[in-house]
């Protein structure tokens, strides 16, 4: 058994295709069972909303501008994220590479709002252990952070990668997945924003 | 520290757990210096726990499905022996501890038992039924393997540290809340499902992308093989329907963690909300369980009958119709927590309608027997076995779905009798004979087929013996889960039942003994052809074991029944064509690594460990960076390399062909 490696001996520009289309299926999958997750937690949400056991409700607790200003953070991230895989597109590694950090900067500024939210909320006396609401409302808001924050580690990640790699397939191709990745996590934003913080105050 | 891991942890509060866990401690160490006195380590490392080959993987699933068998049947027996003496007296077992063994036995036998044997026969037939040369992400598979090893490993470690859950396999809160049973016990169980579940998403999302994307040229969803098709739906609800245990198990674990009310008796929680999430994974789990079954019996009907499976495409259409329906039945595990009469009505009839493809594909297996030509292999009595039993199952399954019968019957040994009797025939029957179908075809040598005859015999009376009692039982009344009890009328039929499980055990034995029959005889039960049963689907076109790459040239499939297509048509020889390099997967000791990372790290939540658990946590992401970094992860077997092994299989093959002759 030889153990060269695979570029040695250069195997067809369509069987590589393949095989990051098999990925892209397979990260399609994973994102429809993330899908789930999120779904079965906005179910929750939805039955554990009335239950504030005597403690503060949402139109006690949420900022519409704070939720506003997360929204405008994350959706604009998505916006320079689509910037950076068209200058991948273009084979501009420097573009791409700037995109990304633009990206990284909305992304980590949405994590910070919320964290300060989140902090504002149980130095307040409503944290999640207050009330079946509030465990529901950090759960499900939390879930998404923390999709968020591992997207913004996977962006240093790949930003590494193509530094030092270039803007190869394996490379491109990664990039594609966390794009799926980081437009799923608006979709599932702009479902929280309309679920918890705009009905929570109106 | 240590968290709140402290010696007391040992269980030495009942002889009889001391020396459950002594008797684990004694195995892992007996087999771990066999392997030494062996000089086994180097072997095992670099050719299995590092394989990232589907083949191997899939013989690993299926020796931690067989330990898993025989530490779930212990636990079995060990009950049936208390129900059996527990009239008017506390029997052999403190109910602390019987609570632990019912508990850990549904646990064991669902997630550690049967999904490994079910992965395993998907990884060892379902690449090589659609002629591709490995699963779509070899190196996920691998992943899979050890998270759900982790898994199994966390419930084992729970007899020698601590205790386990008694709060039963399903874990319903509020019990199962840290208010109520704030040891160790529901932690272990939370993450060894956590852990294991994580591995079996992957495995459907990398079955699903093999089935769809890497099937052989030719072969249209219409011509894939009936285990294919099955693998294929219950990937789909392996993808879908685990993430649905990872929100109920997560939730819980915060709840008793971080102290939220979710499922809390106080402060607005909701634990009518766990069930529902619970079975929501809960029913298509029953189906993901089932339905590789009956692909297996799908094949073993139409292999041993020598005809073409009847009503490929009525048993395909009612497949997927099961996938879906499966989706749309969970109440039925709840008529009794207070929904309307109507919600329980339409769930009521949503089972009935599930039962119907489900008899769709009875009726498949029965007329493909019908005029067939069968030969009683094992398998074929496994199967024969599974139709007379299920039908039986079935039929206690539509009572059940009517919510007034259930009112009447919920959580009585009726209820216990109907699970097993669909649950052993229709998964663990249609595995076993899935196993000694395809060992051939892993190992290159035949199973003996008396024992296996012999193990069917004892499984099949000593089932009716064990469960049909239960069934009467439940009927007088009878509630599940009893530690001891004093209706002295009940008392000979849980004597018939313990006798049911001993026969049982005679089963197993036989099944060991087969395998050690088998393993001494394998000289004479060679196979060199790789098609032991004059098969007609890909995976007999192929040696046995098959070479890594599994196929030299990828087979064009032509009809439903490719290998018997290529038969007729005479190319099913020596492979016309000239050889090409073949890329394969290398293998990797990353799946390993990260399982094990996983195990510690759950082992570090459930005592509290937290500096650990932190350590684990960061070194599973430094591992997962630098895998997902290296893009050189293939390796290029040369052309030559390939005709030479091919040569050599060849050659072996044509050897045996004039000594047989002659």
């Amino acid at each position: 058994m030889s153990t060269h490696a695979p570029a040695a001996h250069g195997h067809p520009h369509a069987e590589a295709a393949e095989i990051h289309e098999q990925r892209a299926l397979g990260f399609w999958l994973y994102l429809m069972g993330d899908a789930v997750i999120f779904a079965l937690l906005f179910m929750t949400y939805g039955i554990m909303v009335g239950n504030t056991a005597g403690g503060p409700t949402g139109k006690q607790l949420f900022d519409l501008n704070n939720a506003a200003v997360e929204t405008a953070l994350l959706l604009s991230s998505s916006i320079t994220f689509g910037f950076a895989t068209l200058a991948a597109r273009q084979m501009s590694r420097q573009a791409a590479l700037a995109w990304l950090a633009v990206t990284f900067v909305l992304g980590a500024g949405f994590i910070f709002l919320e964290v300060r939210e989140f902090v504002g909320l149980i130095r307040a006396g409503a944290g999640p252990d207050r009330s079946g609401f509030l465990s529901a409302f950090f759960t499900l808001v939390g879930t998404h952070g923390t999709h968020v924050s591992f997207g913004l580690v996977w962006i240093v990640i790949l930003g590494a990668q193509i530094a030092i790699k270039g803007l190869t397939l394996p490379v491109t191709s990664r990039l594609y997945r966390l794009g799926l990745f980081w437009h799923f996590l608006d979709i599932a934003w702009v479902g929280i924003f309309s679920v918890v913080y705009l009905p929570g105050l109106l | 520290m240590f968290g709140r891991l402290t010696i007391e942890a040992l269980p030495l509060y009942s002889a009889i757990a001391a020396g459950g866990a002594a008797v684990t401690v004694g195995g892992a160490l007996l087999v771990a210096i066999v392997i030494t006195w062996l000089k086994g380590w180097k072997y095992l490392w670099t050719e299995w726990l590092t394989s990232v080959d589907h083949k191997r993987i899939g013989i690993m699933y299926i020796v931690l499905a067989l330990i898993m068998l025989l530490r779930g049947f212990v636990d079995a027996i060990m009950m049936r022996a208390q129900q059996a003496v527990a009239l008017n007296s506390g029997g052999y077992l403190p109910p602390e501890h019987f609570d632990q063994i019912f508990s850990s036995h549904g646990t064991i036998m669902i997630f550690f038992m049967a999904m490994p044997f079910m992965t395993g026969l998907l990884n060892i037939a379902v690449p090589l039924q659609i002629g591709t040369r490995d699963v779509a992400f070899p190196f996920l598979n691998s992943l899979s393997l050890w998270l759900s090893a982790a898994g199994a490993g966390l419930v084992m470690v729970s007899l020698v540290i601590g205790k386990f859950s008694t709060a039963g396999w399903t874990g319903y809160p509020p019990y199962s809340g840290i208010a109520y049973s704030p040891g160790v016990g529901v932690d272990y169980w939370i993450w060894a499902l956590l852990i294991s579940g994580v591995g079996s998403t992957l495995s459907g999302i990398n079955f699903l992308v093999t089935i769809l994307k890497r099937r052989a040229p030719g072969m249209t969803l219409m011509r894939m093989p009936p285990f294919t098709w099955t693998a294929f739906c219950a990937s789909l609800l392996m993808a879908f329907a685990f993430p649905a245990l990872t929100v109920a198990c997560l939730l819980l674990a915060l709840d008793r963690l971080l102290g939220m009310h979710f499922f809390t008796n106080e402060l607005g929680g909701n634990m009518m909300n766990y069930v529902n999430l619970f079975w929501i994974w809960g029913h298509p789990e029953v189906y993901i369980l089932i339905l590789p079954a009956f692909g297996v019996f799908s094949e073993v009907v139409a292999t041993f009958c020598r005809k073409r499976l009847f009503g490929y495409e009525s048993l395909v259409y009612a497949t997927m119709a099961i996938g879906i329906l499966s989706f749309t039945v969970w109440l039925h595990h709840f008529f009794t927590m207070g929904s309307s009469a109507n919600v329980n009505a339409f769930f009521g009839v949503t089972t009935m309608i599930i039962a119907v493809p489900t008899g769709v594909k009875v009726f498949n297996w029965l007329l493909t027997m019908y005029r067939g030509r069968i030969t009683f292999h094992p398998s074929m009595l496994w199967t024969v076995g599974f139709i007379v039993t299920f039908v039986i199952g079935g039929m206690t399954g539509v009572l059940l779905a009517m919510p007034p019968v259930d009112f009447l019957l919920h959580n009585t040994t009726f209820l216990v009798a109907h699970f097993h009797n669909m649950i052993i025939p229709g998964v663990l029957f249609g595995y076993l004979a899935g196993y000694m179908y395809w060992f051939p075809k892993a190992f290159g040598f035949k199973m003996n087929e008396s024992w296996g005859k012999a193990a069917f015999w004892f499984w099949i009376v000593g089932f009716y013996l064990a469960f049909m009692p239960l069934y009467v039982l439940g009927l007088m009344g009878m509630p599940r889960r009893m530690e001891q009890y004093n209706d002295p009328s009940w008392q000979p039929w849980l004597v018939a039942a313990s006798m049911g499980a001993v026969l049982i055990l005679i089963g197993i034995a036989c099944l060991v003994m087969q395998l050690v029959a088998s393993i001494r005889d394998r000289k004479q039960a060679a196979d060199l052809t790789g098609d032991p049963y004059d098969g007609a689907t890909l995976e007999w076109a192929t040696a046995s074991p098959p070479p890594p790459y599994n196929f030299a040239l990828l087979p064009e499939v032509r009809d439903r029944e490719p290998l018997r297509d290529m038969k007729e048509r005479g190319v099913s020889g020596a492979p016309a064509g000239t050889y090409q390099d073949i890329e394969i997967p290398m293998n990797s000791p990353v799946g390993v690594i990260l399982g094990g990372l996983a195990f510690v790290l759950g082992f570090a939540v459930v005592w509290y460990i937290w500096w650990l658990a932190i350590v684990c946590g960061l070194a599973m992401w430094a591992v997962l960076i630098w895998r997902a970094s290296d893009d050189h992860t293939d390796i290029i077997l040369t052309a030559a390399e390939v005709e030479h092994m091919e040569r050599a299989r060849y050659r072996a093959l044509e050897a045996a062909r004039t000594a047989g002759r002659a």
